[in-house]
């Protein structure tokens, strides 16, 4: 069992600092200026360009594949197909069903088949057009409902011969008798639609093998540590003789964090060339990569006492894979047990399933398995409290699970600001004073949510530290740190700069950080489950506290003091009882270095035990907890159907704020990207599996004038393990924004909208629905009440 | 393949590249300022904005021979262009760098920091023609450059940011900055 230390929330000197203020971002100028070097920017002499042959049919096995006009064609060096790259892998080490390369199956139009590396692009496009490949037809499954009824063909051979990729359920406490002893019951469909991550940098990846027999991989990747497992597994190289690196990345949030096929094929090709290799995927191919959020149908059953206490919660949710497994595992426990706070209920049960169809891979968006439910299941605790005529925010304050607590499902909670979240969003946007009393076709709605801070399931079982950090002293006054961590824009080189110039009491500025780069930085899991901050935070405090143990033995020596009279703090050592006694940071680091040696610590963090006796127990528990609320404020145009989102206010509990700014970006970010798919994104195939959309402008991504106006509120719950007490903030602020807006839309014209995204079409229609239904009931009286506004 | 001639940052460059490529390629893959990002290749994203004659322009929609006769300024290119123009900053932390860059920079716009070039580069041909633009201004002039990490929130703080300074006004404050300097009040 590697060690775990909890380092206490306290500033290492008394007051902090560095850690809690609005620094700048270690890239910022780089980033500013255009200096910061991105995969696609890297340009090798000798490069040759890769591109992929990808399948036309959402089905198909293949029946043979001749490269050899290809091959022909001068300015091509190298034509690979499923045959030179044929071991299976997968993120999840349960379930490897992907390869590189097709090799009997192609299993949704976009698939990989074939990849050229040519003197340049066109070269290699034109290439593409001469490889014939012979397929046979097979029915495609594009309805998971389909999958789940239809067992042949299978898209993928295997044990359970059916098309289903996961099935779990679990059961807490009594829901039958929950159920029966309710006061009122309220059940409801749902479905959440796909979308996609569409982070502005497209996948790329560079592959260089040198003469000496390593390969090194550029790539745009958020998790490195599972690229290189998978590049050594696939190409069966000895991971030594393997280094790769994460450039700058163009975002992620979620969409880099499989191993993808470009990455092997890169590789193979630099290796049968013996030239570097780049491959860019476009703007199409990247969409067809996908791993985006999981479409899912939710059927959920909410029981209540009549004072709004929820006695039970029972969920059943169809999930639709797509093409591969990818996290599908992990996904489907994420669809229920992260559902169980921050509302304490006694009876919980869910039964998840994942399904295979031939569409692009699904896999982890930012809120990975959690935010569907959380959609589901707060829009039917809005049901709840308006039949009982209770507050919203009220009958979520009467519900909350409390501090320091366990869930229905065994999760350990420890901090938790969920309350402060809700007295901030409900002062914020004047919600006693406003809500019920807007103009016709404006209403508020809010909602609460919970996410992990990282996981203690470090996806292959091992007892390794699951972060790590090394720093290395200069006697110029400079440390280096080798932070194994993905920085991917959310800035986490930057935080342990912060963390460790906060120990040292030094610049920050005189530290530098050298990230993911698996030659010289010892090993994180990587940039996934929102656990960054929280552990490699730990593991840097842990480096930086052994380094300056030594920092302030040699400098106490010395002066012949006390150890404890030694401070380091503003780029000096100071003693606390002699002003006389300074020295510099510099000339501290060479006092150690001639008392200890070459000058240098390694720090490590790894989870608690945690989670429930139970097979899964372990899946989504997480050492600490972030808390989430929203208040949305909408606008609904009766007529045209049209929802707009004038404000959005956002309080999100992320424990201590470590550069509360980076905090703020991370709130509005999740909030825009959980508006823009509740409202405007959406991710689907026709229905010969053909994606509907592959580009930036059909996939509608908002601009600048289509995002709300958001407010963002940080609260700061300080956890009794995160590093300084900070919990994550990348994720959690998605959740509650869609049902929140799903609410406010209920307040604004009485429609309940249960099915994602909330198109101007599914606004008629609803409206519709209501009309007639008011009609029906004998109208009269309906409408004379809906006028008034008073819809609450 | 076309031999070009071209005015990029104040230098006149001459390279030679296929008839089809655009501006967007040439710099990148032949003149190696690969500041300028691809994030689409078809017009959708901006990432690949340049400023031609001072005008924000799509360059992956270019033609690079179309550029040949004009000034072509890029990211690589705005630092420079401010130390030109003012004496003032020059040493200071950030080596004086363009007020928006820095803006950028101070407002955490740069998170992921792909479609900032050309983010940047409109906001700065905005302030250019107009210094002071309304929140409406600024949004429609930023609506062609898609950022998928800021939700545009501190993008448009960073250019309010710097046109209040240029003014010597204050900054605009964000709500999570009021909210907790009331909290810190409120426990002293
Ligand atoms: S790369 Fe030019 S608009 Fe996207
Ligand atoms: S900062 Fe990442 S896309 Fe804008």
């Amino acid at each position: 069992m590697a060690a775990r230390d909890i380092h206490g929330v306290e500033a290492p000197w008394e007051e902090f600092r560095i850690v809690g203020k609005s620094h700048r971002k270690i890239d910022g100028v780089s980033k500013a200026t255009g200096e910061a070097v991105y995969a696609d920017d890297i340009l090798l002499p000798g490069m040759l360009h890769a591109k992929t042959l990808r399948s036309p049919h959402a089905h198909a096995r293949i029946l043979s594949i001749d490269t050899s006009r290809a091959l022909a064609l001068p300015g091509v060096h190298a034509v690979i197909t499923g045959a030179d790259l044929s071991i299976q892998y997968g993120v999840i080490p349960w379930t490897p069903d992907e390869t590189a390369l097709a090799t009997e199956k192609v299993r949704f139009i976009g698939d990989e088949v074939a990849a050229v590396a040519a003197v340049d692009e066109d070269t290699a496009n034109a290439a593409l057009e001469l490889i014939d490949v012979e397929y046979e037809e097979l029915h495609a499954f594009l309805d998971p409902r389909e999958s789940l009824e239809r067992d042949a063909p299978q898209i993928h051979a295997s044990r359970k011969e059916n098309n289903v990729s996961k099935h779990v359920e679990l059961d807490f406490g009594d829901v039958d008798g929950a159920q029966e002893s309710a006061d009122l019951v309220v059940e409801g469909s749902y479905r959440f639609h796909g979308s996609t991550h569409a982070a502005i940098e497209p996948h790329c990846a560079v592959a260089r093998v040198a003469a000496d027999g390593v390969l090194t991989l550029w790539s745009s990747t958020q998790i490195s540590h599972y690229v290189h497992r998978a590049l050594a597994r696939v190409l069966e190289w000895e991971p030594q003789r393997i280094r790769v690196i994460q450039p700058c990345l163009g975002g992620a949030f979620g969409g880099k964090s499989d191993p993808f096929s470009l990455e092997f094929c890169v590789a193979k090709l630099a290796q049968l060339t013996g030239r570097p290799v780049k491959m860019l995927w476009t703007r199409e191919e990247v969409f067809y990569a996908h791993r985006g959020r999981h479409p899912m149908e939710l059927d959920y059953t909410t029981s209540a006492t009549k004072d709004g206490k929820i006695t039970s919660v029972d969920a059943r949710i169809l999930i639709d894979g797509g093409s591969y497994s990818s996290f599908g595992l992990v996904t489907t426990y994420y669809s229920g047990q992260l559902l169980s706070g921050p509302y304490d209920f006694p009876a919980y049960r869910f039964d998840s399933t994942r399904v295979f169809t031939n569409k692009p891979p699904c896999g982890p968006k930012r809120g990975h398995g959690s935010v569907q439910p959380r959609f589901a299941f707060e829009c039917q605790l809005d049901e709840v409290a308006e039949q009982l005529g209770l507050d919203p925010i009220e009958i979520r304050r009467k519900n909350f699970h409390g501090e320091h607590t366990k869930t229905v499902n065994g999760q350990r909670i420890t901090s938790s600001g969920f309350m402060e979240c809700l007295d901030k969003v409900e002062r914020g946007s004047d919600w006693t004073e406003r809500r019920g009393k807007l103009p016709r076709g404006r209403g508020l709605g809010v909602a609460g949510s919970m996410y992990i801070s990282g996981t203690n399931y470090p996806i292959y079982p091992n007892e390794m530290p699951q972060a790590g950090i090394q720093l290395k002293v200069d006697r110029s006054g400079l440390v280096t740190v080798f932070s194994g961590a993905n920085d991917i824009g959310q800035g986490s080189s930057s935080v342990v700069r912060y963390i460790v110039a906060e120990e040292l009491g030094m610049d920050h500025e005189d530290v530098r950080v050298i990230a993911a780069d698996s030659d010289l930085c010892p090993v994180d899991l990587g940039a996934y489950s929102s656990r960054v901050t929280f552990m490699v935070g730990n593991a840097t405090i842990d480096a930086a506290r052994k380094l300056r143990a030594k920092i302030v033995t040699a400098v106490a020596e010395k002066w012949e003091v006390e150890e404890r009279r030694v401070r380091l703090i503003e780029g000096r050592a100071i003693d606390l009882e002699d002003p006389e006694q300074v020295l510099t940071t510099r000339e501290a680091f060479e006092l150690a270095e001639a008392r200890f040696d070459t000058l240098g610590s390694t720090g490590s963090y790894n989870t608690p035990t945690l989670g429930g006796d139970y097979r899964g127990g372990s899946i989504g528990a997480s050492p600490a907890y972030s808390f989430t609320a929203h208040v949305v404020e909408v606008d609904v145009d009766e007529e045209t159907g049209r929802i707009t989102v004038p404000k959005v206010w956002c309080a999100h509990d992320c424990g201590r704020a470590l550069n509360p700014r980076l905090v703020a970006g991370q709130i509005e970010g999740s909030v825009y990207m959980g508006i823009a798919e509740a409202l405007l994104e959406e991710h689907k195939v026709n229905r010969f599996g053909l994606h509907s959309g592959p580009s930036l402008l059909d996939y509608r991504l908002p601009t600048a004038i289509d995002t709300p106006d958001i407010e963002t509120f940080i609260v700061e719950s300080i956890d009794p393990e995160g590093p300084y007490g900070a919990k994550e903030a990348g994720e959690g602020p998605l959740h509650s924004a869609i049902p929140a807006l799903a609410n406010a839309i209920h307040d604004a014209v009485g429609i309940r909208l249960r099915e994602l995204p909330f198109t101007p079409a599914k606004v008629l229609a609803a409206l519709r629905e209501k009309r007639e239904r008011e009609r029906e009931a004998g109208g009269g009286a309906a409408t004379a009440m809906e006028s008034q506004g008073g819809l609450g | 393949m076309r031999v070009l001639t071209l005015d990029v940052n104040g230098d006149q460059q001459e390279t030679a590249a296929p008839d089809h490529w655009t501006l967007l390629e040439v710099l990148r893959y032949r003149l190696g300022l690969t500041g300028s990002k691809q994030g689409c290749d078809k017009g959708d994203c901006g990432a690949c904005t340049v400023l031609v004659d001072g005008k924000p322009v799509l360059s992956c929609l270019t033609l690079s021979a179309e550029a040949q006769g004009c000034s072509v300024q890029t990211i690589e290119g705005l630092r420079p262009a401010h130390l030109k123009r003012s004496e003032a900053l020059e040493g200071t932390a950030t080596g004086g760098i363009d007020p928006v860059q820095d803006a950028f920079d101070r407002c955490g716009a740069l998170q992921c920091g792909f479609c900032q070039p050309g983010m940047m580069l409109s906001a700065r041909a905005l302030l250019d023609r107009t210094p002071n633009p309304s929140r409406e201004e600024i949004q429609k002039a930023l609506s062609g450059n898609l950022c998928r990490c800021t939700g545009y929130t501190q993008i448009i703080e960073a250019v309010e940011t710097a046109v209040a300074e240029s003014f010597g006004a204050d900054a605009p404050r964000p709500s999570w900055v009021e909210d907790r300097e009331h909290l810190r009040e409120e426990t002293l």
